[in-house]
């Protein structure tokens, strides 16, 4: 099967494109689109219950034992009705959602990783070259992202530096972590692989690193939507549906 | 941008809304409620997953007070008259599908050779709490009574009355009914468990969560299903409000 990703990253492709119809080019691997809107839904309905597990009993402790009388070091009120699942206070609803879901996440994480490897997604589209991380080019990038310029231009299927240890970032330290500290508030899997709960020090020490990668998940959904908007909704949508992307046309050239 | 915003808002809360349409269903909840069992399967299927012990700890490591929470007291003229004479003339019935019922008394649960456990008490609302408790082993009862090769489960009838003047239960399998951690506490931190925390004894069922752990315990039944007793869920939570009846997740 040719991927033609690698033809676009071929040096003769490099060529800037004539004025003419925006061309299009293959954007997004099958795997990349499946596993995308699969985790659309999956890390809406894991979000929205897990903020109605946390309203069972909205405080943060460190280490292996918390509640009531123990110090909280973080207290929060009650998430409301509209950010939740369900929208009513049902805990054992909620943990139906959470727990069903929970699978979808850890498994099609791992599919997807694994297909990733198959598909050289993850070798050619998310490596950090040494090119990427020059000062001159860092500085180029960061310019070009201020000004709402995300495409570079002679390239422009390439993620940029900022994408790439974006979705690296997510992909391999807090999608994992997210998963294992969840893992880890489980009392039978505690009993089943105690150094899970260990690496983090007890369980509710992983449920608070749960809850903040759960906050920065939701952080990267904010940034993540708001730069698809900024880049053109549709053409960005259309791409990660079909896989094929319309290089949009740029101003300066 | 605002109008954007209010616009994902807005339909992020109908998404939500939908949510909750969609979890009213029964297919739906069969769906969900099928995760249970998945857990449970991959759980046990791990090599150690049927055997593991539940962490212990030191004793500095246990919590400075351990709350109470459930029914803070088995609410019945009964018990009372049991909590009254400190539970002397209290005994505890072990009946069903066993060769010998038995009827034991606090002495004599005091009597059986017994176990201490440091661990942590995980309530399904979040918080952990660590004590330290002490009792017989379950098994040591169930072996002593006979049970029968066609006891799947072991039920647990409680004192405590919950809404609508309906019986505390719970139920647990052989897995964790054999397992060397599952005891029946009467004391808790060195001390007389409290009525507060179950007196005269609570279920200890380690790799599970709270509400597994049944207090008020008045009486123990060996049967091979659990579909006639009360909703047929297997515990007053998971028939009250669908809480899972594999409670190690």
């Amino acid at each position: 099967m040719i991927d033609p990703m690698e033809d676009e990253e071929a040096p003769e492709a490099l060529a800037p494109a004539p004025a003419q119809a925006p061309r299009a080019i293959y954007r997004h691997a099958l795997a990349t689109r499946i596993w995308h809107w699969v985790n659309a839904v999956t890390i809406f309905i894991m979000i929205g219950s897990g903020l109605m597990i946390f309203n069972a009993h909205p405080n943060l402790y460190w280490g292996h034992y918390g509640a009531n009388f123990d110090h909280a070091w973080l207290k929060l009120p009650r998430f409301p009705g509209w950010a939740t699942i369900p929208s009513h206070y049902s805990l054992a609803g909620a943990r139906h959602w959470h727990l069903f879901f929970a699978l979808v996440l850890g498994f099609g994480l791992l599919a997807f990783m694994f297909a990733s490897l198959v598909n050289r997604h993850f070798q050619t589209r998310l490596r950090v070259t040494r090119a990427d991380l020059a000062p001159a080019h860092l500085l180029a990038d960061l310019k070009a992202h201020l000004a709402l310029r995300f495409h570079d231009p002679e390239n422009p299927a390439a993620f940029n530096i900022f994408q790439k240890i974006t979705y690296a970032g997510l992909l391999f330290g807090l999608l994992p972590l997210v998963i294992l500290s969840g893992l880890a508030l489980s009392p039978g899997m505690d009993a089943t692989i105690p150094f899970l709960t260990d690496l983090f020090g007890g369980r509710q020490s992983a449920r608070s690193v749960h809850f903040i990668a759960m906050a920065l998940i939701t952080g990267f959904i904010v940034i993540h939507l708001t730069l698809v908007i900024l880049a053109g909704p549709i053409e960005e949508v259309r791409s990660m549906i079909t896989g094929w992307w319309r290089v949009p046309e740029e101003p300066e050239q | 941008m605002i109008t954007r915003r209010s616009l994902l808002i807005t339909g992020g809360a109908g998404l939500l809304a939908g949510c909750d349409a969609i979890g009213r269903s029964p297919a739906t909840q069969a769906i969900l409620g099928s995760a249970d069992d998945t857990h449970k399967f991959l759980q046990r299927s791990l090599r150690v997953g049927r055997t593991a012990l539940a962490r212990e700890f030191r004793p500095d490591q246990m919590s400075p007070r351990f709350r109470v929470n459930g029914s803070a007291t088995a609410n019945t003229p009964e018990y009372a008259a049991h909590a009254a004479t400190n539970f002397s003339d209290w005994r505890l019935s072990v009946t069903g599908l066993v060769a010998r019922p038995l009827s034991i008394s606090l002495a004599q649960l005091q009597s059986m050779p017994q176990r201490a456990q440091i661990t942590r008490h995980d309530c399904v609302e979040g918080w952990s709490a660590i004590g330290k408790w002490q009792g017989p082993h379950l098994s040591r009862i169930l072996d002593l009574a006979g049970l029968r090769d066609t006891a799947k489960y072991i039920v647990f009838h409680c004192a405590d009355r919950m809404g609508g003047n309906t019986p505390y239960y719970e139920s647990i399998d052989l897995v964790d009914a054999y397992h060397p951690q599952t005891i029946l506490a009467w004391a808790m931190n060195d001390k007389r468990l409290s009525i507060g925390h179950g007196a005269p004894i609570r279920l200890r069922v380690e790799r599970q969560l709270g509400y597994k752990h049944a207090k008020f315990v008045m009486g123990i039944e060996a049967v091979d299903s659990l579909a006639d007793i009360a909703g047929g869920k297997g515990g007053y939570w998971e028939d009250h409000s669908g809480y899972e009846w594999y409670g190690g997740i």
